[in-house]
């Protein structure tokens, strides 16, 4: 894949050790460049590289369409919240919310699951799409007559994120460096972003993981190979409303913010767009769309200086723009390139065979 | 009782919208077995397109039926021209590809047009002009306005003419072969590529005629409405039984009578914790009731196909 092996152990352990170096003083030097804007945009990158991952165990490994993903995001985020700012009054350590964001958003994609998966894979598309809906609607109506999640408003000054006694929302300095909220988090991300890799190559080579792919080439023959269908899907469908809960957890200490505008179907339908222009089942394509799809957006708001000149005004918002072209590359990957940009090699063989 | 019979009056016009379009999801998905997500999208660039001609028209003093007329004609002319080759250039190339591909196609066609509408009619609503003005009656202690009693009369023609179709002439034989066995119904010299273009052809002027009645009733129109209202139908056709044209049009219907009796009565029953801002919610809830109690619908035949 990169025109060279790497072969002794030697050279691995200098390539490791440049890439970790890379990673560590990556966001300095991308503040130094383009400044800290970029940085939180390489954090926000890193939080989808999650999501992507935990939808990729879903479509990618076990072939199930989910299209309302960031339903069990919008869980994972609001328990956290709830749970962990002024709004109720409690103030909960951020690593014990963490696994009950998990936990919750796994139960509701085991209510969720249960009685679809053991229908055609169909059912579960719009079943999620319309979950995903109706969280948001529960979200914004529960304010009245309890106030629970605050409607529209939202939640506001979420505790941030706490290492030991060290508050990552506060400024540190290092020496000359100055670490700033967005690069304590950088860290925190990167390591939780890796975590997610290494969880996900390893589900990939596993026994579960194994029969999630044998599921998703042929349900039937999986079954006769004695796989009990309907519990390893669910399995995949739990674990990744799972990678979700954690995420929205972290989102919430990040952002210190939630309100239900961050939870809609296009934001199901971008992450959804992150694991199939990556490539399915791939983790390295499925990060390589994450990073890609969170950065075009961010391209992309230089083409509205861009049409004020050429066409004398906005023609099409950015925004607008995003989601045309995300619908776009979605018919379009599957027409040319079904398999992603870059794709495994076993993915690559079922697509071209059909 | 009053509301009783209002909140059914006001289902039954719900459900006949839910029910047409809800027969375009249940055609596609017989015979492509494809759920076909951009199918509500259509609808909504039938109502849009609608609305355009409204508001070009609406004060030419043209008289009211032909300004209607030529709404639908639009309508449906550009729906049709839509679904067609939607199937055609998104749907046909993955005919034989895996499951998930034209899924994925559909829901990539579903954006685009959804943001090709906001580019062209931009994202604010769209009111609905001065054009009729529905005297009311009241039947049995509810009231119903002329407006309701045509859009349920005029679906239920619809229906029956499609019904009429699909069951007595050539070409309606010809779909429900192709539904059945796609290679034998190729073998007894049926043009399958053609049925299925038809069966998009006619599930589009559907989605053109339920978008039209959607603006008239609600008296508003917006690029993204098509999402909830196909839904919506996706529930009814799941409710009939998918794949059932008969299905389709009892689902909506039920569904419709459903909504309009559960948002009607929601306040009262839970003491007002929940409210008719839910409304939302019961298709979705009738949904995953149906898929768990009973997959194959009300109408639909328990068919293998479970896996």
């Amino acid at each position: 894949m990169l025109g060279f092996r790497l072969t002794t152990p030697a050279q691995k352990f200098v390539a490791f050790g440049v890439i970790a170096l890379g990673l560590l003083v990556l966001p300095f030097a991308v503040e130094a460049l383009l400044g800290r804007t970029w940085v939180r945009i390489i954090d926000v990158a890193l939080l989808f590289v999650m999501l992507a991952l935990g939808l990729n165990v879903v479509v990618g490994y076990a072939g199930l369409l989910d299209l309302g993903y960031v339903a069990f995001f919008a869980v994972g985020a609001y328990v956290y919240a709830l749970l962990a700012s002024p709004h109720f009054g409690i103030h909960l350590q951020f690593w014990a919310l963490l696994p009950v964001g998990a936990l919750v958003a796994c139960a509701f994609g085991v209510l969720l699951g249960a009685p679809t998966l053991r229908l055609r894979g169909d059912y579960l598309a719009i079943v999620t799409l319309g979950f995903g809906e109706i969280i948001r609607i529960f979200l914004n109506n529960l304010n009245r007559p309890v106030n629970i999640t605050n409607g529209p408003l939202g939640i506001t000054l979420i505790d941030p994120l706490r290492l030991g006694d060290m508050s990552l929302s506060r400024h540190y300095t290092l020496g000359d460096l100055t670490i700033a909220p967005v690069h304590s988090y950088y860290y925190v991300f990167l390591a939780c972003a890796l975590f997610s890799i290494f969880v996900s190559l390893r589900l990939e080579d596993s026994r579960i993981g194994r029969a999630w792919i044998a599921i998703r080439e042929d349900e039937i023959a999986a079954k006769a190979m004695g796989i009990n269908t309907r519990n390893v899907k669910l399995l995949a469908f739990a674990m990744g409303a799972s990678f979700g809960g954690i995420s929205g957890g972290l989102f919430s200490a990040f952002q210190g913010f939630v309100s239900p505008e961050s939870f809609t179907l296009l934001d199901s339908i971008m992450i959804l767009c992150m694991v199939v222009l990556g490539g399915m089942g791939h983790v390295p394509g499925v990060v390589l769309g994450a990073l890609l799809l969170t950065a075009l957006p961010e391209a992309l708001r230089y083409v509205a200086p861009l049409q004020q000149s050429w066409f004398g005004e906005v023609l099409v918002d950015p925004s607008d723009l995003r989601m045309l072209l995300f619908g776009l590359a979605l018919v379009l990957m599957m027409l040319f390139r079904p398999a992603g940009l870059w794709p495994s090699r076993v993915r690559k063989r079922e697509f071209a065979e059909g | 009782m009053d509301i009783f019979v209002q909140q059914i009056v006001n289902g039954l016009v719900l459900g006949s919208i839910y029910a047409l379009v809800a027969l375009g999801y249940t055609m596609v998905y017989g015979i492509l077995g494809l759920i076909n997500f951009a199918h509500g999208d259509i609808v909504m660039v039938g109502a849009l397109v609608g609305l355009s001609v409204f508001h070009a028209l609406s004060g030419s003093g043209l008289p009211v039926p032909l300004v209607l007329l030529l709404a639908v004609g639009a309508a449906m002319v550009v729906c049709m021209a839509l679904g067609v080759s939607i199937e055609r250039l998104a749907y046909r190339p993955l005919r034989h590809a895996p499951r998930l591909a034209p899924l994925i196609t559909a829901i990539g066609v579903s954006i685009l047009l959804q943001y090709s509408a906001a580019l062209v009619w931009s994202k604010q609503y769209i009111p609905m002009p001065e054009l009729l003005s529905p005297t009311r009656f009241t039947v049995l202690g509810a009231h119903v306005t002329d407006l309701q009693a045509a859009i349920f009369l005029l679906a239920c023609g619809v229906m029956a003419g499609l019904y009429w179709f699909i069951t007595k002439t050539r070409v309606g034989t010809a779909m429900r072969a192709t539904e059945q066995n796609k290679e034998v119904a190729g073998l007894m010299g049926i043009d399958i590529n053609r049925i299925i273009s038809l069966t998009f052809l006619v599930g589009s002027g559907l989605a053109a005629v339920a978008g039209i009645m959607v603006v008239l009733y609600y008296g508003i129109g917006h690029y993204s409405m098509g999402f909830i209202l196909g839904l919506k139908a996706f529930t009814a056709a799941v409710l009939g039984g998918i794949g059932n044209v008969r299905g389709a049009m009892l689902g909506g219907m039920l569904l419709g009578i459903i909504e309009s009796l559960a948002s009607g009565y929601i306040g009262d029953l839970t003491g007002g914790f929940f409210g008719s801002n839910y409304r939302d919610v019961f298709a979705f809830l009738v949904l995953v009731l149906v898929l768990v109690l009973r997959p194959s619908g009300l109408l639909g035949q328990a068919s293998g196909e479970r896996a």
